[in-house]
């Protein structure tokens, strides 16, 4: 007889999934074709890389250059920001099971779904197709994945909602839009602000990508540098870049207390 | 009589100031970006070029150079998630103050993990091509490099709201570190960290999908050179499957995450 007793019986099926999960992981692994000489090669293309970056390229000519993308990078993302954030609160709104009909909430649903299943990046390829080349099309990419995000977060924000407070106004008899901007919009509205940072942090990172493939902004610049193995400016790019998003982050952390 | 309000004047004066400066920053942007107008007068024969070029759609591309490049993708995901969670994990037990007691230590795995998520994975792709070449290797690691710093700072929140009981009665019978850390902390953040990390796979899955852009490998390869073709009916095949992955990896986290969470 076994003297040993489990706690838990072994659970052949997790177990099973965890070899499984291995070899898996093994087998992709082996197909990325990492071998020792490669590694190898790619510590001095690093360190060449890294020299070549530095220091970062400071000739006027160039910051003109950079300065202009990047303000029209800021401007795509403060643009398309404030568009898709006052787009996505109806459409939050249409989302919501416990406010909206399920019909509606469902066709909300499908749109949403639709605008986040694609990457901005990708998003903007059509836009640059349909819209010519330029911040328009950043700007419409960015719009169509800013209410996707916070569509779907607004929504799930809504369907949390306290019923008290809904009822309360709603017995006064208050209308329907009575009833969102004194029952709903008070319980929401600091979340909503907060989704709405967020998306800017995240609309500004991406519309310094959205230029790779046309739609304007700092990207194009970013990568014919790149392109051109101008490394020292894409360096200049880089820093500023990252600069740039820091500050943002710490202007919604700022907005977060105030918004509490 | 006493007035009742929402809002001290203090904070009244950050919300307005908070109105006003986006209302100035929005007038600015709408003023000084460049709209070229000529562009827009075509637009919706361009849009309606665009839908009547995609399809029918080129199916022969599929077996041709989509299904390869799919799998990849899935790689890419995948193990960049994973080296993500492997580098992320030590990282974020640094990064947690009750864990971790010297803020210069904290402070450092924060550095990390904040200079990881500022670089976009499509420019942390640009490096990695540039040291590795092109290929799905550099696909891998700007994914993993990119995704540290979401894991860490979201699994690091989660160890620094873990309660002390559990920890204290563990350290208090003397068991050591590596035991407190697998008895009295991981019970406690498992959840957080398996919905950490099947967020930030779904994520990966869309990312991943456009490294190929730059070069770094995976599906982004195929729309890439469809593109350059300007062969419009791959182009939207590759949508297609793009959007049907994104649907399916969805549907597979949610069911994952309501019957393990």
């Amino acid at each position: 007889m076994n003297a040993r007793v489990k706690a838990f019986a072994p659970h052949w099926g997790s177990r099973l999934a965890w070899v499984a999960a291995l070899v898996y992981v093994v087998f992709a692994a082996s197909t990325l074709q990492v071998s020792w000489e490669r590694v190898q090669q790619g510590g001095p293309q690093a360190a060449k890389l890294l020299s070549r970056m530095w220091p970062p390229n400071m000739a006027p000519d160039k910051l003109d250059l950079i300065s202009s993308g990047m303000l029209e990078s800021l401007q795509i993302a403060v643009i398309a920001s404030f568009v898709g954030v006052v787009l996505s609160l109806p459409l939050g709104l249409m989302a919501a099971r416990n406010l909206a009909p399920s019909l509606l909430a469902t066709a909300a649903r499908v749109a949403i779904a639709l605008c986040r299943s694609f990457h901005p990046v990708i998003v903007s390829i059509l836009f640059v197709k349909a819209v010519g080349f330029g911040a328009l099309a950043g700007v419409l990419a960015l719009i169509v994945s800013s209410m996707g995000f916070v569509g779907k977060l607004f929504a799930e924000v809504l369907e949390e909602l306290d019923e008290k407070q809904v009822e309360a106004v709603r017995a006064t008899g208050a209308g329907f839009l009575a009833v969102l901007i004194m029952g709903v919009m008070p319980q929401v509205y600091a979340r909503f602000i907060g989704l709405a940072a967020y998306q800017f942090d995240s609309n500004l990172r991406n519309s310094t990508m959205v230029g790779i493939v046309g739609g304007g902004g700092i990207g194009a610049a970013l990568f014919t540098a790149y392109q051109r193995f101008d490394y020292d400016v894409v360096m200049t790019i880089l820093v500023l870049t990252i600069a740039l998003i820091m500050l943002s982050e710490a202007l919604s952390m700022g907005l977060k207390r105030v918004f509490r | 009589m006493r007035r009742w309000s929402r809002f001290s004047p203090a904070e009244r004066a950050a919300r307005t100031a908070f109105y006003a400066l986006s209302l100035a920053a929005l007038v600015w942007s709408l003023k000084r970006i460049e709209i070229i107008p000529e562009f827009l007068y075509d637009a919706p024969e361009q849009t309606a070029d665009l839908f009547k070029r995609m399809w029918p759609f080129d199916w022969k591309f599929y077996p041709a150079a989509i299904h390869a490049s799919l799998i990849e993708t899935f790689h890419i995901a995948t193990l960049g998630t994973l080296l993500a969670l492997i580098l992320a994990v030590p990282l974020s037990f640094l990064a947690a103050r009750n864990f971790t007691r010297s803020p210069l230590l904290n402070w450092m795995a924060h550095f990390i993990f904040v200079s990881s998520r500022s670089v976009n994975s499509l420019i942390w792709a640009l490096l990695f091509v540039a040291i590795f070449g092109p290929g799905a290797l550099a696909g891998v690691l700007s994914i993993a490099c990119r995704s540290v710093g979401f894991v860490g700072k979201l699994f690091g929140e989660a160890l620094e709201e873990a309660k002390r009981g559990p920890v204290e009665a563990l350290v208090a019978c003397g068991a050591p570190r590596t035991l407190v850390v697998v008895k009295g902390y991981w019970p406690q953040v498992e959840p957080a960290f398996w919905s950490v990390a099947l967020l930030r796979w779904d994520i990966n899955i869309r990312e991943s999908a456009v490294l190929g852009l730059v070069g770094a490998g995976g599906i982004g390869v195929a729309l890439d050179a469809a593109m350059n073709n300007l062969y419009w009916d791959q182009v939207g095949l590759c949508l297609a499957v793009i959007f049907a992955v994104v649907l399916t990896t969805e549907l597979v986290t949610h069911s994952i995450r309501s019957r393990i969470l």
